[in-house]
Order: C-alpha cells, then sequence, then structure tokens
C-alpha cells in the first residue's frame, strides 16, 4: 500500500511537472516595480513589457504594480518576503543599488534571495557640469578639487545607489577628496541642482543628461562605463581620461523573480524574456525615450550580480 | 501669440472628443478618494501609446486640470480632501455641506478653480521664459526658509488655539520622519516593517480626515438618523458667479500664491491651498466666519490649487526637470511618444507643445462648465442617512488608501491614524496642521541637511542660509508672519476682556 502511494505520489509529482511548464502562464503576470509611477524605472519597465500578451512572447500581459519607498527599499522587502513565488509575482532590479542596500544592512534581502531572469536596460553614470561652467573635462575638475579638498561640491540622487558609487570610484581613481551632496529628489532633483548652479558638477543618469545636455542645459564630461555610449559618441569614457574606473556604477534593470519560483516556470521565463525585450517594437520605443538598452539573458545576470557584490562589498567597506 | 494658431489642433474631432474624456474621466477620478492627479495621469498614460503625441497630451493636459479640481468634490462633500492640495478646501466647503449649501460650495470651487487654472495657464504661455529663471533660483536655503514660512501658517490655522495647532503640527512633523530618511537612508522610528517606506500622504489624508468623521456618525448611531434628514438647498449658477466676484480680494490672494508658490519646483501643489487659505483669512475683515462655511475660504483654496497646475509645469516644459510628482509622470508620457521637453519640445514640436498648453485652457473652462451641471445633483449626497453615508465613506477610504501603492499597510496606517485624530479632535485639536506638518517637516529636513552640506564645502553655514535678496525676504515674511499672529492674537484678547468687562 505504501508503496503504491509512493508510487502515485511520484507519478503525479512528474505529471505535474511538466504540466506547470506547459500552461504556465495561463493568468496574467504581475511585475513590481520599487520606484514610483513615472519614474525611469516605471517608464522602462512598461515599454519592456508591453508585448508580453502576444503570442510569440508569453502569451498573457504583465501588470505594472508600483511599491515605492526609501530608494527601492520597501519593495524590494516584500518581493524578498511576503510576495508569492509562484511564477506570476515578477520584481524589477536595479543594479548596484539593490546589492549596495543588502550591504549597507537592515534590509531583508540579498542577491541570494531573488532569482534574475533577463536584463533589459544599462543605464551609466555620468558626470554633468553646468553650461556656463568653467570645466571642460574631468581633468578640469580634478584639479580644481585637488586645489581644494572637499570644497568640490557635486550633486546626485542619494546614497547606496549608482550616482553615490560612481562618486566613490572617481575620489578613489583621482586620488581626491570631494563633497557628494545626495539629493532627496532622485535624479531629477540632482539634475536641478546643477542646472540652478546650487552645485558645482553632479552625477547623474546618462539618460537624463544627455535630454538636459540637448536643451543646453548642461555639458557631460565623462561617462562611468568601459565603453563611450552610442547616445553620446563624443563623450570619452573616465578610462580614456586617466581614471581607472569600471562599470560597477551603471544602472542595470532588468527582471527577477523571488526565491522559491518553481525551476521550470525560471526556465521557461529566461528563455522567452530575452526575446521579449529584443522585439521591434520595445526597442524603437527605448530608442525614442532615450533609454539604453542592454539585454543579458540569465546566466549572464547570475555572473553580473554576483561580480557587483564583490566590487560594492570592497568599495563599501571603507565607508 | 504663437499659441492661437495652434487651437484648431483642440478643435478636431477626435482632439476635442479626447479633451471631453480626459476632463469628464478626471473629474470622477479626483473625486475618487485615493487618486491623486499623479496617479490619474499614470493610470492614463498607457492609453496614449496607440495615440498621435499631441492627442495623448491632450488626454493627459486634460485630466491633470480636471482631477485637481475634482478633488474638491469629495473634500467638500465627504471631507476627503482627493490630494494634499485639496486639504484647505474641506475647512470651509464641508462645513458648507453639511449646513445644506453642498451647491453653493462645489459651484464655487468650480469657477474659482477655473478662473484660477486660467490664470495659471496663461503665465504658463505668456511668461514661461521668465518663469523658469524664477523656479531655478530656489536653491535648498530657500526652500528651507519657504518651508519654515509655512510652519508659520501651522498656528494660526487652526482659530481656537494657536497652542493646540502647534501641537498639531509637531506630531505631523514627528509623524514625517518615520521610515527610511530620504538624504542618508537611516532608519527611523520603524516600528513595522510596512513603515519602513515612511507614511504615504494619500492615506494619512483619508485616515485624519474621513475616520473621524465616520466615528462620530457611527457614535451618533441611529437616534439622529430621522432627524438629520438635511434639506439640500438648491442655488443659482448666477448667483454662485456674483458671489465669486464679490469676494474678489480672497479670489486674486488664491490666484496670486497659487501661481507664484506652484512655480516652485518640489513644494508648490501641496501647500498652495493652505497658504493661500490661511493669508485670504489674514486679509478678510470676516476672519473669524472662516471654518463655519465661509464662501472665501473655498474661494482662496480652490482658485489656488488650480493656478498652480500651468506654473508648475514650467520646469518641465523648459528645462525638462520636472518640478511635482505629476510632472515626472507627464514627462513620461512625452518621452514614450519620443518628445524630449525643453528647448527641443518648443523648438521642433511647437504643434505638440501648444496643443498640450491649450487643451489645458480649453479643459479648464470645459471643466467648469461640467462641474457646474453636475453640482446640483452631487450636492444631494448630504441628503443620504448618516448610518448609510458612514459605511460609504468608510469604504471608500479603504478602497483609496489601498489603491495607492497596493498595500494594506497604508490602509492600517490610515486606520490607526484616523482613529488617534478621533481622541485628538475630542480635546480640540484639528487636523490640518498636522498635515501641513506631515508635508513642511520633510522638505525643511531635506532641504537643511542638503544646504549645511553644500554650505559646510562652500562657504559656511552662518552666510549659506543668512545671505543673499530671497534668503533675507523669506526670512522677513516670516518673521512678519510670526509677529502678526502674535499682534492679533494679543488684540484679540484685549477685545474679549473689553467684551467681558463690557458684560459684567
Amino acid at each position: 500500500m505504501r508503496k503504491l502511494l509512493t508510487g502515485v505520489a511520484t507519478a503525479l509529482a512528474l505529471a505535474a511537472a511538466p504540466a506547470v511548464a506547459q500552461d504556465y502562464p495561463e493568468r496574467p503576470l504581475m511585475l513590481m516595480v520599487s520606484y514610483g509611477a513615472g519614474g525611469a524605472t516605471d517608464f522602462q519597465a512598461r515599454i519592456a513589457t508591453m508585448t508580453a500578451g502576444n503570442e510569440d512572447a508569453l502569451g498573457q500581459p504583465i501588470a505594472i504594480v508600483n511599491k515605492p519607498g526609501a530608494g527601492g527599499r520597501v519593495g524590494w522587502n516584500w518581493l524578498a518576503t511576503q510576495a508569492e513565488a509562484d511564477g506570476y509575482t515578477l520584481g524589477a532590479y536595479n543594479v548596484p543599488h539593490f546589492i549596495a542596500q543588502s550591504i549597507e544592512g537592515g534590509v531583508e534581502y540579498s542577491i541570494d534571495s531573488f532569482e534574475p531572469i533577463a536584463n533589459w536596460g544599462a543605464d551609466p553614470a555620468v558626470f554633468v557640469v553646468g553650461a556656463d561652467s568653467d570645466f571642460n573635462s574631468m581633468a578640469d575638475v580634478v584639479a580644481y578639487a585637488k586645489e581644494n579638498p572637499g570644497k568640490l561640491t557635486f550633486s546626485g540622487a542619494g546614497l547606496f545607489v549608482g550616482h553615490h558609487i560612481a562618486a566613490l570610484q572617481l575620489e578613489q581613481a583621482a586620488g581626491v577628496k570631494l563633497a557628494y551632496i545626495p539629493n532627496n529628489k532622485g535624479g531629477a532633483g540632482a539634475m536641478k541642482a546643477v542646472i540652478a548652479g546650487e552645485v558645482l558638477g553632479g552625477v547623474n543618469n546618462l539618460s537624463d543628461a544627455f535630454r538636459a545636455a540637448a536643451a543646453g542645459n548642461v555639458k557631460i564630461l565623462g561617462v562611468f562605463d568601459l565603453e563611450r555610449s552610442s547616445f553620446l559618441p563624443d563623450v570619452p569614457t573616465m578610462v580614456e581620461q586617466g581614471y581607472d574606473i569600471d562599470n560597477a556604477s551603471v544602472n542595470f534593470r532588468g527582471v527577477m523573480v523571488p526565491k522559491g519560483t518553481p525551476q521550470e516556470v525560471i526556465d521557461k521565463l529566461a528563455a522567452t524574456v530575452p526575446a521579449m525585450f529584443e522585439s521591434k517594437q520595445v526597442q524603437s520605443k527605448m530608442e525614442a525615450g532615450g533609454s539604453p538598452m542592454k539585454i543579458m539573458g540569465r546566466d549572464e545576470v547570475i555572473e553580473m550580480w554576483k561580480a557587483r557584490q564583490a566590487t560594492l562589498e570592497k568599495l563599501l567597506a571603507g565607508l | 501669440m504663437e499659441f492661437i494658431g495652434y487651437f484648431d489642433e483642440v478643435f478636431q474631432p477626435i482632439s476635442f472628443m479626447l479633451l471631453l474624456i480626459g476632463t469628464i474621466g478626471g473629474l470622477i477620478l479626483g473625486a475618487t478618494p485615493g487618486l491623486s492627479p499623479t496617479m490619474a495621469v499614470a493610470l492614463l498614460i498607457p492609453f496614449t501609446f496607440q495615440l498621435e503625441p499631441a492627442q495623448g497630451l491632450i488626454l493627459l493636459g486634460a485630466a491633470y486640470t480636471s482631477t485637481v479640481a475634482g478633488g474638491a468634490v469629495s473634500a467638500i462633500l465627504l471631507k476627503i480632501p482627493g490630494a494634499p492640495a485639496n486639504i484647505a478646501t474641506t475647512l470651509d466647503g464641508h462645513t458648507m455641506a453639511t449646513q445644506g449649501r453642498g451647491a453653493e460650495a462645489l459651484q464655487l470651487s468650480f469657477i474659482s478653480s477655473a478662473i484660477g487654472g486660467v490664470f495659471g495657464v496663461m503665465l504658463l504661455i505668456f511668461l514661461t521664459p521668465a518663469l523658469s529663471k524664477w523656479a531655478l533660483a530656489f536653491g535648498p536655503s530657500h526652500l528651507f526658509w519657504l518651508a519654515i514660512l509655512g510652519v508659520t501658517v501651522i498656528g494660526t490655522l487652526d482659530s481656537n488655539s494657536v497652542v493646540k495647532g502647534l501641537l498639531s503640527g509637531c506630531i505631523g512633523m514627528w509623524l514625517a520622519t518615520i521610515g527610511f530618511d530620504d538624504i542618508m537612508g537611516a532608519q527611523r522610528f520603524i516600528f513595522h516593517p510596512e513603515l519602513s517606506g515612511g507614511i504615504n500622504i494619500i492615506p494619512a489624508l483619508i485616515g485624519l480626515f474621513a475616520i473621524p468623521q465616520v466615528l462620530t456618525m457611527f457614535a451618533q448611531g441611529r437616534k439622529a438618523a430621522d432627524a438629520e434628514v438635511l434639506k439640500v438647498q438648491r442655488h443659482p449658477i448666477g448667483a454662485a458667479i456674483r458671489e465669486t466676484f464679490r469676494r474678489s480680494r480672497s479670489l486674486t490672494i488664491g490666484t496670486g500664491i497659487g501661481a507664484f508658490i506652484g512655480l516652485i519646483p518640489g513644494v508648490g501643489g501641496q501647500i498652495a491651498g493652505l497658504v493661500a487659505y490661511d493669508q485670504a483669512k489674514k486679509f478678510s475683515p470676516d476672519r473669524k466666519k472662516f471654518g463655519t462655511g465661509h464662501s472665501e475660504g473655498v474661494i482662496a483654496a480652490e482658485s489656488a490649487n488650480n493656478a498652480m497646475v500651468g506654473p508648475s509645469l514650467v520646469p518641465l516644459l523648459t528645462l525638462s526637470v520636472p518640478g511635482s510628482p505629476t510632472a515626472a509622470v507627464l514627462l513620461g508620457g512625452l518621452l514614450i511618444h519620443g518628445i524630449f521637453p525643453g528647448s527641443d519640445l518648443f523648438d521642433n514640436h511647437p504643434d505638440v507643445a501648444w496643443t498640450f498648453i491649450n487643451s489645458m485652457l480649453i479643459g479648464q473652462i470645459l471643466m467648469c462648465i461640467f462641474g457646474l451641471y453636475v453640482a446640483g445633483f452631487a450636492a444631494r449626497v448630504a441628503q443620504v442617512p448618516q448610518s448609510v453615508m458612514a459605511a460609504i465613506v468608510l469604504g471608500l477610504a479603504v478602497f483609496g488608501s489601498y489603491s495607492v501603492q497596493n498595500s494594506m499597510g497604508d490602509v492600517y496606517v490610515m486606520a490607526a491614524l484616523g482613529v488617534g485624530m478621533y481622541f485628538l479632535e475630542r480635546f480640540g485639536f484639528v487636523a490640518a496642521p498636522l498635515v501641513l506638518g506631515l508635508i513642511l517637516g520633510p522638505i525643511a529636513e531635506a532641504n537643511f541637511i542638503q544646504g549645511a552640506m553644500i554650505a559646510d564645502a562652500t562657504t559656511g553655514r552662518l552666510p549659506y542660509f543668512f545671505s543673499g535678496m530671497l534668503n533675507l525676504t523669506l526670512i522677513f515674511i516670516v518673521v512678519a508672519s510670526v509677529v502678526y499672529s502674535v499682534w492679533m492674537e494679543i488684540r484679540q484678547r484685549k477685545l474679549d476682556r473689553k467684551d467681558k468687562e463690557a458684560h459684567a
């Protein structure tokens, strides 16, 4: 009898497992965005998932649910501890934000709480100064900072976000002391501080800085990435200007699921979601909105998360 | 005058239909508790994917204008401010509704909204380049002083007791510190993980205003049910228009303050209504009538919050810097069509820019016409028996709090603050100063910290906060505001004493 029961159970389990993958998804999915509606992450998540309902993608639409607060901590806490790991609850990640926050402490997640699916975007940080600033290259900025240690004020979106990481890397690579002013209104507030001349410069998102530069409000002096951006072919990277800074501050955005989601579901999502990001419709909308894309599969993202964890632990240890 | 040439764009059949949908839909969304203008606009963005850029923006522009005005409906009839902008409207508006003058209050609010709104959009049309410089003039030190100026309003907002008003303000400021702080990421007073994002302003508003009222209704129970059937007075629209212009002082103060404060990025919309209400009260000979269902209160508050709509878009349209949460959502709506606000917008897509601005202008007027049309029916809400009304308001309060960020945590916060406020009201405290503290606390704190960090790296704190024309002007207004309040208080006491002596 017992044997029979075990046999039935095994048979059921075997039958059920492929069924999950075959029928999945049978109802609409939800993507949690831990920033407010209208922000860059929300805006891009909406575009990236707009084709989910097509037959060649998931066949079911993805609804965006915003859970903003505390620089993303509220949403990611929710995803790590309260969200159902049934495959219908996805989350958007921002690297390095959530990894840096988990190293800083006080949150209930780390890279082990989530399973990455795919990456859609990479928004590097750039260094901006006001349009009428005397600085014309990073060398000018660093020279000023060397003459006036601790007096070069520059804005960024907050602490333990990509902009802060970039600021720390710049201090280290150039061997200077700077005055990083975190803004409480995110990237937009930090940009306003630069345009209004409240600070001498700022670290900001490439996508926002590109727009501000196009409007003639700021100059972009350098990109905190390994390569130049296709949006800004004339702006040199930090390495080109002699500062040994890698892409640790680049804001990667993508889709993940909470740990415990069935493996079949993860495999299915990992196979279909990157193709979804590659659709023409998504690409053209992203390009029109000035949002740089970088599509990476699950394996690549796992590697990227691990590499960030190691870099950030080293960088933040000094704080 | 360039904008006139693009008016025919607005009156194309499809565009005009979208304008109507945006206006009427916006009024309904705005009247729904918990749906702030920001959320309403965010909800509409997916619908613009399929539209031409100009048409999409017509929808968004019309929705933005009319949700701000629609918020007055729930503020007046249900005492639930739809957004922080409508807080001041509850003070006199809801009192009027309970006196059976709901129709009058709604008419006044729509007319003054339209007048303030048209003025605001006119400023946007004619003075945008000059205004964009003005919007940028406010750095951390100025925003700090501006928040302090708001704090001076707290004491006088409660007509009964300055001390209790200030105490409520302090409670509000303390509530505002809950959660991860915006700048340093420090954790403060997080009793429960649901509070880590801080107290969200919309559930707090709903809780503080609606719940005490619901509890009072339940406490009265059935015994008052038949006695409470209100006669809703009819009110001719012509009389409302005459009344609005008779109160031109409040209308001017409201419109002027709304337009001026709306321009300042990050502060504007939330406090424009309250500051205008307070100033209108200080300058009015009938200041004692404020809070008892006085028409000037509604006129000042509503003209201010719609006057702020146009100027609040100046930083977005000229500098590509969103000055308010709603502007940030509109930015997303523009970007999705590949349009970058800033000089690009006016140089390369003038049709989009001007059609958008024109749609807000026409939207104001349509909103007013439609609003006046429904005001008479809407006011009959006051006839609903109290026990039923309490249940409806409670349901809307839960729904509204949950819908802000799909979180039960917000519902608990709403309920807890509401019950707390019920008991505070027993002791003579009122909700408005508390909410003002909740709004101003973070603005004052964040700008002080930022200003201090910049000052430490550059000139030092004393010169940073106390020099420059704008700083000194703001400090002067702060001092004047405090002195005026104290002087009024003393004069009032003298008068009271004389009264007593005369009676004795």
